[in-house]
């Protein structure tokens, strides 16, 4: 199993004392598997999506990632963790500004020293990028950017790729076209791929779904 | 990865050049204020160095003539005999440069500085011609008068050293100068007074009168060189606390990328001391230029105040270059250790959006001006140390304790007029010049100092003036003053000046120690110029009267602040009698005390002391051409006191130049703190703009609304740094200088200057916001219309 979280519990303090996000989560991912994670605002889609990804530590519980404890881990360990297994695509893009978009898509792929020159050109072919390479993301539009977002992860060949609303910033028709695209990516590389979105229409085209209320999976 | 990361963070500079200029700009800046003042300061001293080195002075002991005359040969042949180990020095002035005559055989310092010289050979120093050693420009100014000429740069400027019997024939004299005492005496030799009673003994001193004179000059570069590199750190913490701002998506980002905190923290401190590095050495270049436009300037001013020659040409000196770098490094580190620390404790998923870098918590607000408040009680208390530590701390505490008051003082005000306000732009404008303080707070904390710095030293300099040619007045009340070339010679001249002149002063006095202390005894006759022109610090009775009757004696501030005296205490005056204290008179720029008796007790303490120098009243022009045509004394004895005074107060003018500079370049870096910090926020501060905007206020009407928050801030900064800066001087005067120098200097105002620097300050404001306040009326709308789009 790619990804294993078991009775995951997670709380942050708030103005009246400790807000409960996550209250005994569990799932499983397969590799090459996609899965949507859906639930209404505040119901723990983004804490789980960052807990998975080991953007940070649960309170209690486990998360097997590619047979690695997550939770077990030091900061470094997560460090690398983050640069060799996982992906992430952000809502907000989280490209770098002052990389230009050829720059940012090879970023993480270098960083995890597994840079491959071609592999990034052909994605950005791909991806539509090819004659914006140059350009510098405040430059792009938010598709666009959002497309950089995506090759940068998919550049690095993760096992598993988080997505935090992804197209959650554009309109219908470019979210349709962004999201065919990185299944269609997520797909080739045999990668799993596990998705927080709000929309029913994308949730549909993945391979399962988990809905998450009251910090519990449904 | 680390190159991939390293990468990541240079692209940030690449992309946003103006913010990498306000870094590289504000450290070399700094750097180049604190360097040029080091520079000069270094250059002055080793020339003090090699003066000393040069003339052994303050290094040995030395014998003297009692009567401030040469030494007889006699008594330096019997003194050799006798089993004392000295030597002989001839000095005297040739076409203005310092002849200085050794024996290499029997100086305790060997020829000092020309041993190291190439060409030195003893022989020829020795034989024939001999040869004379000196500068460039001191061999050049001799001319064809010196034998043979050896170019030495590490003798004194304007001095030439030479074996005793070239400098004889030079100088024309038969008698040694002085004799320097060998550091080793055989023991069991016969005392100085049954040898040669004629002669006294002047101890070692740990630094010779120039340095000690001199130190006090210094401390004032000194001070200002810290306050202006204290205005840069304000600067550089400013321009990196933005930059990691700014960058903390950037980091957020690379860290949920995998790269580990560690290496990004590590990486960012390399890449911040590669930039230091590079910004230190071009501020090392900068204050190179700096001291070389100012040193000609200080070495005049130190060589008319204070005898000491300095170089008026600036030598490249590797210390300064690396304590030039060491500061730069040093700040740097000091400015971004909190960015740093922010960094390493951030939590991978803080909010990455960047806000304005000041725009910290209340909480931390709060703290900063308790802490401010605290450093001023520690001012407060430090009032009553003593020492020169303490006046420093109190210097520190004050300074840095009101910097960081200054926030909540101006939050205050703006709180008060955010109160009073009439209309909703209004209310509008002082909210959000309320909104924007903490974002200029580090721009104004500088540009308080900058202007504290201003008032505080052009204050102390302006008194320093004032005072000083209130006592060249005291002091050269005379028209004339005469000097005669030995014993015989001042009598022959008192004996021609009585019935010429008005009044005839005769200058004499003798060495002695007061309370274990140095200090000149002097017989002064009774006339009314002392009365009249003497101005006593505290006094009781009649006190001249007291002094001219034998009664009583004044002595000057520093020996009654050193040895502790009490008014109507008894005071040594030499020969085992004492006088009760009677006045104490204001003597500047004087390390050794002073104590005046009547010219008739003084007689009778001490008759082996002649006068051989006198102060003159009446007709000037009549009685120099008397003495020069009847009695043939060289023009070069007789002194004008116009002249010197006009001298005298060209010299402060010269420093007056010096602390001007300093004055005007702390200013222009403090205005360029302002230009950055609003540049900086500029973009920043468009969310907050846009809505106000879109309401209706025109992009004109709100850069002049820039313009105006920008002059109103600095206003009261400046309101602020007035009795900032009055409070330093009182520090620099009543404090600092007491403890080091052991006088008090009264302290005078200058509305007018601050006043006019008051203007400098707002138009430093003006000019440092008309260009962000253009920028913002011409951002195009689609600019601001982004705001709303969420696409920042």
């Amino acid at each position: 199993m790619l990804l294993t979280i078991d009775d995951l519990h997670k709380s942050y303090p708030g103005a009246e004392g400790l807000v409960t996000v996550l209250d005994g989560v569990s799932l499983e991912l397969a590799a090459g598997e996609t899965m949507a994670l859906t639930g209404e605002s505040g119901s723990g889609k983004s804490t789980l999506l960052h807990l998975a990804g080991g953007l940070d530590l649960p309170d209690r519980g486990r998360i097997l990632l590619a047979g690695t404890d997550v939770a077990g881990l030091d900061d470094r360990g997560r460090a690398r963790l983050r640069r060799e297994v996982v992906g992430v695509v952000f809502q907000q893009f989280n490209l770098i500004p002052s990389l230009d978009v050829g720059a940012n898509i090879a970023f993480q792929a270098r960083l995890a020293g597994r840079h491959d020159a071609a592999w990034c050109r052909d994605l950005a072919a791909r991806m539509g990028l090819a004659d914006h390479l140059g350009k510098y993301p405040e430059q792009l539009s938010g598709g666009q950017q959002q497309r950089v977002a995506i090759a940068r992860t998919l550049a690095a060949r993760p096992a598993l790729v988080l997505a935090d609303e992804p197209t959650g910033n554009l309109d219908e028709v470019t979210a349709a076209s962004v999201l065919e695209l990185m299944l269609e990516l997520v797909a080739e590389s045999g990668a799993g791929l596990l998705m927080v979105t709000h929309s029913e229409r994308l949730a549909a085209a993945m391979g399962r779904r988990a809905h998450l209320a009251r910090g519990r999976v449904a | 990865m680390t190159r991939a990361g390293l990468a990541a963070l240079l692209s940030h500079w690449r992309r946003n050049p103006l913010q990498l200029f306000t870094l590289i700009a504000g450290l070399s800046l700094a750097t180049a204020l604190w360097s040029g003042v080091q520079a000069v300061n270094a250059e002055a001293r080793a020339s003090y160095d090699a003066a000393a080195a040069t003339l052994g002075e303050g290094q040995f002991a030395q014998v003297l003539s009692a009567d401030g005359g040469a030494v007889a040969m006699a008594d330096y042949v019997a003194l050799r005999r006798a089993g004392w180990l000295v030597s002989p020095v001839f000095e005297g002035r040739l076409e203005g440069v310092r002849v200085v005559g050794l024996d290499p055989l029997t100086a305790p310092g060997g020829l000092g500085p020309v041993e190291l010289s190439a060409g030195a050979e003893v022989g020829s120093f020795l034989g024939g011609a001999g040869q004379v050693f000196g500068t460039e420009e001191a061999l050049a100014a001799l001319g064809a008068v010196a034998p043979e000429k050896v170019v030495a740069p590490d003798v004194a400027p304007m001095t030439v050293l030479t074996d005793i019997s070239v400098a004889r024939d030079l100088l024309g004299t038969d008698a040694p100068a002085r004799l320097l005492v060998a550091p080793d005496q055989p023991l069991g030799r016969p005392p100085l007074e049954t040898v040669a009673p004629g002669l006294t003994l002047r101890a070692a001193q740990d630094g010779s009168d120039v340095s000690r004179l001199t130190d006090s000059f210094h401390l004032n570069l000194t001070a200002f060189g810290l306050l202006s590199f204290a205005v840069g750190l304000f600067i550089v913490h400013g321009a990196i606390g933005l930059a990691f701002e700014q960058r903390r998506l950037m980091v957020r980002t690379l860290r949920a990328l995998g790269m580990p905190l560690s290496r990004l923290v590590w990486l960012m401190a390399a890449e911040l001391a590669a930039l230091a590095l590079v910004a230190g050495g071009i501020g090392v270049a900068l204050g190179y230029l700096i001291a070389a436009a100012l040193l000609p300037d200080v070495a005049a001013t130190l060589r008319g105040l204070y005898g000491a020659s300095v170089g008026g040409a600036l030598e490249f000196r590797p210390v300064w270059w690396l304590s030039g770098q060491a500061i730069a490094l040093l700040g740097t580190g000091a400015a971004s250790a909190a960015a740093l620390y922010r960094i390493a404790r951030m939590p991978l998923l803080a909010a990455a959006r960047p806000r304005a870098w000041a725009m910290g918590a209340g909480g931390g607000r709060r703290l900063q001006a308790l802490a401010g408040a605290a450093l001023l009680a520690l001012a407060a208390a430090l009032l009553l140390a003593e020492g020169l530590v303490a006046a420093f701390a109190l210097l520190a505490a004050l300074l840095i304790g009101a910097a960081l008051l200054l926030p909540a003082l101006l939050d205050l005000v703006l709180r008060a007029g955010a109160q009073r306000a009439g209309g909703p732009v209004a209310g509008w404008f002082w909210a959000d010049t309320r909104q924007q303080l903490p974002g200029l707070s580090l721009a104004l904390m500088a540009l308080l100092l900058a202007m504290a710095a201003n008032v505080g030293v052009s204050t102390m300099v302006s008194s320093f003036r004032l005072t000083f040619t209130g006592f060249i007045e005291q002091r050269l009340s005379a028209d004339l003053y005469v000097s005669a070339t030995d014993a015989d010679e001042g009598a022959r001249l008192l004996a021609f000046l009585e019935p010429r002149a008005e009044a005839v002063l005769p200058v004499v006095w003798v060495d002695t120690e007061v309370a274990g202390l140095l200090a000149e005894v002097y017989g002064v006759r009774r006339d009314p110029s002392y009365p009249e022109n003497w101005r006593l610090l505290v006094a009781r009775g009649a006190p001249w009267a007291a002094v001219f009757a034998g009664e009583g004696t004044i002595v000057n501030e520093q020996l009654y602040r050193r040895a502790g005296l009490e008014l109507g205490a008894p005071v040594e005056v030499g020969g085992g009698a004492r006088l009760p204290l009677v006045g104490v008179v204001g003597d500047y720029g004087n390390p050794v005390g002073q104590v005046i008796v009547g010219e008739a007790l003084f007689a009778r303490l001490h008759p082996e002391a002649t006068a051989q120098r006198f102060a003159v009243r009446g007709d000037p022009a009549a009685l120099r051409a008397a003495l020069i045509e009847e009695f043939g004394l060289p023009p070069a004895q007789i002194e004008n006191q116009a002249a010197l005074k006009a001298f005298s107060l060209q010299i402060f003018e010269r420093t007056f130049t010096v602390t001007g500079a300093l004055n005007v370049l702390t200013l222009a870096v403090a205005g360029f703190a302002i230009l950055m910090s609003l540049l900086t926020l500029a973009g920043l501060r468009l969310p907050q703009l846009a809505p106000v905007w879109a309401l209706g206020l025109r992009r004109a009407a709100l850069g002049r609304l820039e313009l105006v928050r920008a002059v109103l801030l600095a206003a009261l900064t400046a309101l602020a740094a007035l009795p900032l800066g009055l409070a330093l001087a009182w520090v620099l005067l009543a404090k600092v200088n007491v403890a080091a120098f052991g006088w008090r200097l009264p302290m005078y105002l200058f509305p007018a200057d601050y006043a006019r620097l008051g203007l400098f300050a707002l138009v430093a404001a003006v000019l440092a916001a008309l260009w962000p306040a253009r920028r913002l009326a011409r951002t195009p709308p689609a600019e601001l219309l982004k705001v709303f789009a969420n696409e920042r």
